[in-house]
C-alpha cells in the first residue's frame, strides 16, 4: 500500500498508558486517527464506545450526534463523509442488521467510514450482556449485492485501539466501510491500553482532489485504492448515488457498466489481499496442526496450544487479524502440508466454511463451534487438537 | 508463569467495580505485572449484588475470565454467601466484618477481618468503604504494592477527594499490617 501518511493530530490522542476497556479503547482509536463525527444510537455492549466519544468530542472539537435509531445513525454518518470528516459508528448485531441496507449504500458509492460490531449473543434480541462472534458473515454478505469488505477483529483492548487506527486509513485509502468485529469480552474487559504520542502514530489522511474543477471525477473504476474524493463545498461538482453509475457519479444502468463497477469494487479490495491482510502467526513451521482463530477466541486457543505442546504435539497457531478479505492464500499454502486445521469460534461454525473451502480437501478441518454467552472452555480445544493430530 | 485470581464482591454502590479497576490499574501500570479485568455484567441495580474479578499474572493473561480465586473480598452477606464456597484451602477471605455473620470458623483458609464501613464513617463518610477495604487487602496479600495502589488512585476517584481516599487507604493499610503482627506474620 503506497499511501502517504501524516502524524496523527496531537488533540485527539490521549498519549500515555490507561487501564480501559476494549469499547473504550475504540473511541480513543477513533479519535486518534482523525474521526471527528460519529453519528450512532446506543446498544449493549458498544454503549461504552459511544459514551467515551460523546465525553471526549468536545475537548477534541468532534461532533457526536445521537440519532433516532440505527437507521439514521448510519445515513448521517455517509453524509458527514461528504462533507469532509472521518465517522465512526458503533453497534452490534441488531443494530448492524439495521444499518446493512446503507453500509451497502456506503460500499456502492466508495464512501469510507468504520462501523464496530461489538458482537453479543444472537439470533435476534438474543442474549445482550453476553459474548459471541456469530456476525462474521453479515460483516460481509450482510448487504444485498456483490460487495467486498474489509473486517479486522482485535483480541485485547489494546489492539481495539490499534486496529481502529488501521481501520480507517484502510477505509480512507480503498474508500470503503471498514468493520471491526470485536465483541462483548473485550469491549467490557479492562487492560492496560498504552496510547504512543501523537507524533508515531501514522494517520491517512482524506485525499481530496485539488486539480482543475474540469477533471474532476468522484470515481476512478480502476481496481485499486488511493482514488481522491472531494467534499460538498469545495466547488466541485459531483454526484453520489447507489444505481450503477459512471466516474461522473451519474446513473448508467447497462450490463456494460455493472461489469466495471462491480469488477472495481471487488477488485479493489480482493486484488489488493496480499496488501490488507495481516495475520499473526506462531510454530506453524512442520506442525501437524494449525489452529486458525481470532478475536477472544485467539486467546483461548493460545492457552489450549500451550497445553498441546506440553503433551508433545506439534501444533501452531494462525491468528487472523484481517477477517476480510479471508486469508485465502495461506490457507491454500498450507492445506497438504498440515494434518488438520482446528477452527474455534463462538458461531455454529461461520470462518469454518472459509477454511474448509481453502483447506480443498488436503487437510482434514475441524470445527470447534459454540452457541455463544460465554468464552469456549480451553479442555474442549485443547481435545480437538489432540484429535487433529491423529 | 505465576499468577492470582482475585474477586472483588458486595453490593452496587460499594464501590466494587472501583475496587476492581485500582487494583488493575495499579498492577498493570505500576508493578509490572499483566491484570485482566472483569466484572459481572448485566441490568444490576444499586444495592443488589455485584461482583468484578481480576486475573494477576507475570506472563500475558489468555483466558480473562477467573476460575478459581485465590483471593475473595466480600463486603456483604449476600456476596460472602454467594462466594466463600469456591475459595480453595489456604485462600484469602477478607471480609467486611460488621457487615457479614460468618457461617465457619473458615480454619482452612486464611480469614481477615477489617471493620471497613465503620473506619470509612470514622473518616466522614461511608463512601470510603472500598478504599479502606483495599489498603487492607494490600497489607494482607502480597499481590500488589501499596505505591503502585496510590499511583492508581488519581482519575479513578475524583480530585477533590483524592487526598481523603488516599487516608482511607492508608488506614485499611495500618489495620492490615497490624492484623498481620497479631497473626505472627501468617
Amino acid at each position: 500500500m503506497n499511501v502517504k501518511t501524516m502524524p496523527a493530530d496531537p488533540k485527539g490522542v490521549d498519549s500515555g498508558p490507561h487501564f480501559m476497556d476494549g469499547d473504550h479503547a475504540l473511541a480513543e482509536g477513533a479519535l486518534a486517527a482523525g474521526c471527528r463525527f460519529f453519528a450512532g444510537y446506543p446498544i449493549t455492549p458498544s454503549t461504552e464506545t459511544f459514551e467515551r466519544f460523546a465525553e471526549r468530542a468536545p475537548e477534541v472539537g468532534a461532533m457526536f450526534i445521537q440519532m433516532e435509531d440505527e437507521l439514521s445513525a448510519i445515513a448521517a454518518n455517509i453524509g458527514a463523509v461528504w462533507g469532509g470528516q472521518k465517522v465512526m459508528t458503533v453497534t452490534c448485531g441488531p443494530g448492524f442488521s439495521l444499518m446493512v441496507e446503507n453500509i451497502g449504500l456506503a460500499a456502492m458509492t466508495e464512501t469510507p467510514m468504520v462501523i464496530c460490531n461489538v458482537q453479543r449473543a444472537g439470533p435476534s434480541t438474543g442474549a445482550p450482556t453476553l459474548t459471541a462472534q456469530q456476525d462474521m458473515m453479515q460483516a460481509k454478505y450482510g448487504p444485498h449485492g456483490d460487495n467486498a469488505m474489509i473486517a479486522l477483529s482485535p483480541d485485547s483492548p489494546q489492539e481495539c485501539f490499534d486496529l481502529a487506527i488501521e481501520a480507517f486509513n484502510l477505509s480512507e485509502y480503498y474508500r470503503v466501510p471498514v468493520i471491526i468485529l470485536t465483541d462483548e469480552t473485550v469491549g467490557h474487559m479492562h487492560e492496560k491500553v498504552v496510547i504512543p504520542p501523537a507524533d508515531q502514530i501514522k494517520v491517512v489522511p482524506r485525499n481530496l482532489f485539488t486539480g482543475p474543477k474540469e477533471d474532476f471525477r468522484p470515481y476512478k473504476f480502476n481496481s485499486k485504492g488511493g482514488n481522491p474524493m472531494t467534499r460538498a463545498g469545495d466547488g466541485y461538482r459531483f454526484h453520489i448515488t447507489g444505481l450503477t453509475h459512471n466516474e461522473k457519479g451519474y446513473p448508467v444502468v447497462t450490463a456494460e457498466q455493472n461489469k466495471i463497477v462491480v469488477t472495481h469494487l471487488m477488485e479493489k479490495i480482493n486484488g489488493n489481499a496480499d496488501d490488507i491482510v495481516r495475520l499473526e502467526e506462531d510454530q506453524i513451521e512442520g506442525a501437524d496442526v494449525v489452529v486458525v482463530s481470532y478475536g477472544i477466541t485467539s486467546r483461548i486457543a493460545v492457552k489450549a496450544i500451550q497445553d498441546a505442546r506440553k503433551e508433545g504435539i506439534k501444533v501452531g497457531s494462525l491468528r487472523m487479524i484481517t477477517i476480510w478479505p479471508f486469508c485465502e492464500k495461506r490457507i491454500r499454502e498450507l492445506a497438504g502440508k498440515v494434518k488438520t486445521f482446528v477452527v474455534p469460534e463462538l458461531n455454529y461454525g461461520q470462518m469454518v466454511n472459509e477454511v474448509e473451502r481453502c483447506a480443498g480437501g488436503k487437510s482434514k478441518v475441524i470445527s470447534v463451534n459454540h452457541c455463544g454467552g460465554a468464552v469456549h472452555d480451553p479442555e474442549v480445544i485443547l481435545e480437538a487438537i489432540r484429535k487433529g493430530s491423529k | 508463569m505465576s499468577s492470582q485470581e482475585i474477586r472483588f464482591s458486595g453490593f452496587g454502590g460499594q464501590g466494587i467495580i472501583r475496587c476492581a479497576l485500582i487494583t488493575g490499574k495499579a498492577l498493570s501500570l505500576y508493578d509490572d505485572k499483566f491484570a485482566t479485568m472483569t466484572q459481572s455484567f448485566g441490568p444490576e441495580a444499586r444495592g443488589s449484588a455485584c461482583a468484578a474479578q481480576l486475573v494477576v499474572s507475570d506472563d500475558r493473561v489468555l483466558y480473562p475470565y477467573i476460575t478459581q480465586p485465590g483471593i475473595l473480598m466480600a463486603l456483604s452477606q449476600e456476596a460472602y454467601d454467594l462466594y466463600y464456597p469456591e475459595l480453595p484451602k489456604n485462600g484469602v477471605l477478607i471480609v467486611e466484618e460488621d457487615l457479614v455473620k460468618l457461617k465457619s470458623d473458615h480454619s482452612d483458609i486464611q480469614l481477615r477481618r477489617v471493620p471497613a464501613t465503620r473506619f470509612a464513617e470514622e473518616l466522614g463518610n461511608r463512601l470510603f468503604t472500598n478504599l479502606v477495604a483495599l489498603g487492607f487487602l494490600t497489607a494482607v496479600t502480597n499481590v500488589v504494592t501499596a505505591d503502585a495502589m496510590k499511583q492508581a488512585l488519581p482519575g479513578l476517584v475524583p480530585d477533590r477527594f483524592l487526598k481523603i481516599n488516599i487516608k482511607a487507604f492508608e488506614k485499611g493499610y495500618e489495620y492490615g499490617v497490624e492484623a498481620m503482627k497479631a497473626n505472627g506474620g501468617k
